[in-house]
């Protein structure tokens, strides 16, 4: 027999989702490009490749310049939600962890709104303010061990429920605060509620670069600790007689997982529930195994967003639908299944 | 084998076990009793390494407080009272969990850890459920499964608390019988804590009797189990019958 992992063929699955998701983000919007012709053109990027995709040049400027950035920034803040969810899932042991109802991301927001409501005058315009990552991340620290002790009110064992109450009474408090900075600086509000509602559309490689270095790290962080999550499964006290460090290993993904949903979100604004789906939906299909979960977290998170955006791009016709919004739409019932089979596996 | 010297542990300033010494021969099997609260758990998990303590434990000549963990769970295997149950997981990757301390960080599982597995599964007749997952399991084949995974650490010492406690008498036999079969197969050191005291008796080469977290009475289960020990530290009346395998003890209303 052999043991539960990442099999070859859903990694595979796990590309090609990835790679359609990129075809058709780039090929399909208010101009529709062949998505033979974008992946050639694709192709063609590649350093040593040359091809001719039979794109017109105001095309290929479309495809590089305005549709790319926004695809691979897709690609970024999908992957590291849900990969971040499913990290969080197994460090709480707790189905219905996920950087929203944690906290977490009202935690980066309030850290976003801060600085961009406080930052010097005429910075408008040169995009994301390099600050703002680290505000993000400042913000989401602290909201998530504000959870952490808030949920132990009820005693040391952190509940499901307990934990997720927590982190709703912490997100109310943070967007309070966030909302009394708002009231203090009118100025921005227009900047901080498009930003809110999450969206990927002004997205140019600027914002790609600020998140990219902290999406690789912390990526690669939770990726290391797959088979110790599996471990943790059995609790600390079991984990720790099989040689683990249980906290060591948890506190090391609570913080990886914090800092890659704070990037995500300084760009992306709040998109919630892809913690939730993704991963919810891939243990369903492959099985409760971390050792694959995170892997395919990664790659179907990446994908899932990047068709989301699509979704939100060509089904609001001229006026975009706000990708946080469609998200919602799709989680919300299916935060409810999950909550439903969690309460009858636990009584 | 264990050497225990004046263990001590103190758990939110409560003294919950107080200067036991107690030494454990290799391929010996000796079983803690007392009444609850006694201090049996608290006492196994501090052998265990898994909590702090006072004085000193000894493991095949190595202090556990300065084993390295995974040192640590190569010496020595438990078996908690309860243990939590990971829902969809599969028999055969549970009992693989017990080869951690031998998977690098990073690594993968070897060719070796994937023999240790199937070797414990044949030994605790499990191969039939190599597949199933664990929610679907009897108590009974959930116990194996649980000493399979302990015994795929390939630890020579092995620490169960309260094995049998969920279990109905010809569970708890079919388990002790596994368990002292593969003592005796493979030079095992066995602690043990127990409740039901006819059975502890009937299995332990020598016995503890824990009271108020200090030993009380040690000895063969002939020594320990006496009416007298029974009727002082758990206040409750017994009748000590010989049986062929060790004292039997019931209790009897007075």
């Amino acid at each position: 027999m052999r043991p539960a992992g990442l099999r070859p063929a859903w990694l595979a699955a796990g590309v090609v989702a990835v790679l359609v998701a990129v075809v058709a983000g780039l090929a399909f919007g208010s101009v529709s490009l062949p998505p033979g012709g974008v992946a050639i053109e694709l192709l063609d990027l590649i350093p040593g490749v040359r091809l001719h995709s039979g794109l017109t040049e105001r095309e290929v400027a479309i495809l590089t310049e305005l549709r790319l950035p926004r695809v691979v920034l897709g690609l970024v803040v999908g992957a590291m939600l849900a990969l971040a969810g499913a990290a969080y899932q197994g460090a709480f042991r707790n189905p219905l962890a996920d950087p929203h109802l944690l906290g977490v991301a009202a935690g980066a927001g309030l850290g976003v709104t801060a600085v961009l409501v406080l930052r010097p005058a005429g910075g408008a315009a040169a995009g994301l303010p390099i600050g703002v990552p680290a505000a993000a991340f400042a913000g989401a620290l602290i909201a998530v061990a504000l959870t952490w002790v808030l949920g132990a009110a009820g005693g040391r064992d952190r509940s499901p429920a307990a934990l997720i109450l927590a982190g709703v009474a912490v997100s109310a408090f943070l967007s309070a605060m966030q909302t009394y900075l708002l009231q203090r600086h009118v100025e921005s509000l227009r900047e901080v509620y498009s930003w809110l509602l999450g969206r990927l559309g002004t997205a140019g490689w600027h914002d790609v670069l600020v998140v990219l270095p902290y999406a690789v790290l912390t990526a690669a962080i939770m990726l290391t600790q797959r088979r110790e999550l599996d471990v943790l499964t059995v609790g600390d006290e079991e984990a720790s007689s099989l040689g683990l460090h249980p906290q060591r290993s948890r506190y090391l993904l609570i913080v990886a997982a914090s800092l890659g949903t704070a990037a995500a979100v300084s760009v992306s604004g709040l998109i919630g529930f892809v913690g939730i789906i993704v991963p919810h939906t891939l243990r369903l299909l492959t099985g409760p195994s971390y050792r694959s979960l995170l892997p395919l977290s990664l790659l179907f998170g990446a994908a899932f967003l990047t068709l989301t955006d699509l979704l939100a791009r060509v089904a609001g016709g001229a006026a975009e639908i706000p990708i946080g919004v469609v998200t919602a739409f799709l989680g919300a019932p299916f935060f409810i299944v999950v909550l439903r089979t969690t309460r009858s596996a636990a009584t | 084998m264990i050497k225990i010297e004046d263990l001590t542990v103190r758990l939110d300033n409560a003294l919950i076990v107080d200067r036991i010494s107690l030494d454990v021969a290799e391929g010996e099997w000796v079983t803690v009793i007392g009444p609850n609260g006694a201090g049996k758990s608290t006492a196994l998990r501090a052998v265990a390494g898994l909590l702090p303590f006072g004085g000193s434990v000894v493991l095949d000549g190595h202090p556990v407080d300065r084993l390295h963990r995974r040192e640590r769970a190569k010496t020595l295997a438990v078996v908690v009272q309860s243990p939590v149950v990971p829902p969809a997981m599969t028999v055969f990757d549970y009992v693989l969990l017990g080869r951690t301390p031998y998977i690098a960080p990073l690594g993968r599982e070897s060719a070796t850890d994937l023999a240790a597995v199937e070797e414990e599964l044949t030994a605790l007749d499990l191969v039939p459920f190599a597949g199933r997952r664990l929610d679907t399991l009897s108590g009974g084949e959930r116990q194996r499964v649980f000493l399979a995974r302990a015994l795929a650490q390939g630890a020579r010492i092995l620490l169960l608390d309260e094995p049998t406690s969920a279990l109905d008498i010809g569970h708890q036999q079919e388990v002790l019988e596994l368990v002292d079969h593969l003592r005796a197969q493979r030079g095992l050191t066995v602690l043990a804590t127990m409740h039901d005291l006819s059975t502890a008796g009937e299995y332990a080469d020598r016995m503890v009797l824990l009271s108020g977290g200090r030993v009380v009475a040690a000895g063969t289960p002939v020594e320990v189990l006496t009416e007298a020990n029974l009727a002082e530290h758990y206040r409750v009346k017994v009748r000590v019958i010989p049986g062929d395998h060790g004292p039997l003890v019931v209790a009897v209303r007075s």
